[in-house]
């Protein structure tokens, strides 16, 4: 069984083929190709919903044949096409939507509407192998805490205003780092250089976390505090990761000691960040736990993800029929019902 | 390190331990550093919360809201030395034939919702508030009592206590499912003692819509 994924909520256009040999239990499950396009605005800019739509349209026509290409596929080989149904960017989501029903009317294939946060804990639970993880999600426009419960992934903790990737794009616009290859990339290599820790706001309420007060306090300062050559951006970058980074370990840890789970999955476009791994794995090994991690090829968006969350609810008999493939900007995580999972 | 210690829990943030003190048993609460975090900003997140805790607890003590007593501070380590308190805690309570009875569930939300009441009162903002941290006393045939002040703050902000509200709702609703009634019970008998509760209950419906309205892109 062979699913087809595309994926374009935000800025990066992914298409993805999967093989679920289904001869097997559980069944094997290969990865023919994994093929991302990313939309860059210049530096100091953020990617508008028009802008990112115009990008997508004219890449997924080219990015679909060099997948099939990829994977030694042709049409006849697919059983189903997913796509993202949502959350995300009205315009982006649409665009690749229009091609998913246009492909699968005329290969005569079934459709399956994805909810973009599953596929990446689908995903990510492929990969690492990870049981029953207490799930970080962490991109550009979500921050969640997430735990499996009673055919649901039921959000613990999250956000309450801006995500954490926001949170760091945004700074890195300040900064004017390059968009290229992601601004949260360079925010974590030039953090690197950095030592020299700034005292930020922290916020935590409850199991919940808010990113605008740090950002707006730093985005105030940073100008001055460069000026007066007090701080570096490497320092500034440093003390925003370590701040915000703590923030989100600390609820993830809450969530586990609540829930008595030892593992922690990281998935989503922060989660490739290197110093978050760590810190993630420096609170688990304090309480005997174990973290899974992907890196860029799986954590940021991507088509595969859209495929194999797909593939499985795709198993179970659910299809989206035509009528009801549009798309949404809202969609919670726990409205999917996940009938793939004991 | 601490006389005759025995640990009875650890939490994500703390170790809790049972040892004797001055001819009585008292709970010692250990924050312990976290290694994952920057060390200026552990010291600064743990000391400022031992010393949270402390403060917001002898302040519901001194409004005669009901609360482990602080014995001792020890700010060097981390510690804190306070009342152990004998019975058992709403989760637990709740799972028992006893606290599956609609008079006994009845009982306690407005035991809760008059303790809460009390404590917004005096702005103490608890942070934490789950059915864990909420005992049931043995002495007094099981009246309740708020622990786990390590979170908590004072605020006179209406924001704030409705958040407080917002975060036991969402821990009811989680760990006991089918329990809305009790927590509207919970919320009616705020609503009777609180000062400006009126306007807290009102918050908590915009809280309420938040998470669930917020766009989501990524």
């Amino acid at each position: 069984m062979i699913a087809l994924g595309l994926e374009g909520s935000a800025n990066k256009l992914g298409v993805g083929l999967i093989r679920h040999d289904m001869t097997t239990t559980p069944p094997t499950v290969t990865i023919l190709a994994n093929i991302r396009h990313t939309y860059h605005p210049p530096p100091g800019e953020g990617f508008l919903p028009k802008d990112t739509a115009q990008h997508h349209r004219s890449h997924i026509l080219q990015l679909v044949k060099d997948a099939m290409a990829e994977g030694n596929i042709t049409p006849k080989d697919i059983s189903v096409i997913c796509f993202t149904k949502g959350p995300g960017m009205g315009g982006p989501l649409t665009s690749v939507a229009t091609v998913a029903r246009t492909l699968a009317l005329m290969w005569n294939k079934e459709l399956v509407g994805v909810n973009h946060c599953v596929g990446h804990i689908e995903m990510g639970r492929q990969i690492t192998g990870a049981e029953n993880p207490v799930v970080l999600y962490v991109s550009g426009g979500n921050t969640q805490v997430i735990a499996y419960a009673e055919k649901r992934y039921r959000i613990f903790g999250e956000a309450l205003d801006i995500a954490v990737g926001n949170c760091l794009d945004r700074f890195a616009r300040v900064l004017n780092l390059p968009n290229d290859p992601a601004p949260g990339y360079n925010i974590e290599q030039l953090a690197k250089k950095g030592s020299k820790l700034l005292d930020l706001p922290y916020t935590v309420k409850g199991m919940d976390v808010s990113f605008s007060g740090v950002l707006t306090y730093i985005e105030t300062n940073a100008p001055a505090l460069l000026a007066s050559g007090e701080y570096t951006a490497a320092d500034l970058c440093f003390s925003l990761q370590e701040t915000v980074f703590a923030m989100l370990v600390e609820t993830t840890e809450r969530a586990m000691a609540h829930i008595g789970s030892r593992e922690v999955l990281i998935v989503g476009g922060v989660g490739c960040n290197k110093r978050l791994q760590e810190m993630m794995d420096q609170m688990a090994s304090q309480r005997d736990g174990k973290v899974f991690a992907t890196d860029e090829r799986f954590c940021i968006d991507n088509g595969i993800m859209i495929a194999q969350a797909g593939i499985l609810a795709y198993q179970t008999g659910y299809t989206t029929p035509l009528e009801k493939t549009w798309c949404t900007q809202r969609f919670r995580t726990d409205e999917v019902f996940v009938a793939w999972r004991e | 390190m601490i006389y005759n210690a025995q640990l009875i829990k650890q939490g994500a943030e703390a170790k809790v331990y049972l040892a004797p003190f001055c001819q009585r048993q008292a709970i010692i609460k250990e924050r312990f550093t976290k290694a994952y975090r920057h060390p200026t900003l552990d010291k600064k997140l743990t000391s400022r919360r031992v010393v949270q805790e402390a403060r917001c607890l002898s302040r519901c003590q001194r409004a005669r809201i009901d609360t482990p007593t602080v014995y001792m501070v020890d700010t060097e380590n981390y510690l804190i030395y306070m009342e152990y308190i004998e019975g058992c805690s709403v989760r637990e309570y709740l799972v028992t034939p006893e606290g599956q009875t609609e008079a006994a569930q009845t009982k306690v939300a407005q035991d809760i919702g008059r303790a809460l009441g009390l404590m917004h009162n005096i702005d103490v903002v608890h942070g934490d508030l789950t059915t864990s941290n909420l005992l049931m006393r043995n002495e007094t045939g099981g009246s309740v009592v708020l622990i786990d002040f390590g979170l908590s703050y004072v605020s006179q902000l209406i924001e704030d206590k409705a958040v407080d509200l917002y975060v036991l709702e969402r821990a009811f609703s989680s760990t006991h499912p089918n329990t809305e009634v009790m927590f509207e019970q919970i919320l009616k008998a705020y609503g009777e003692s609180g000062k400006a509760s009126k306007q807290i209950l009102k918050k908590l419906e915009d809280v309420r819509m938040r998470g669930r309205k917020r766009s989501m892109l990524g």
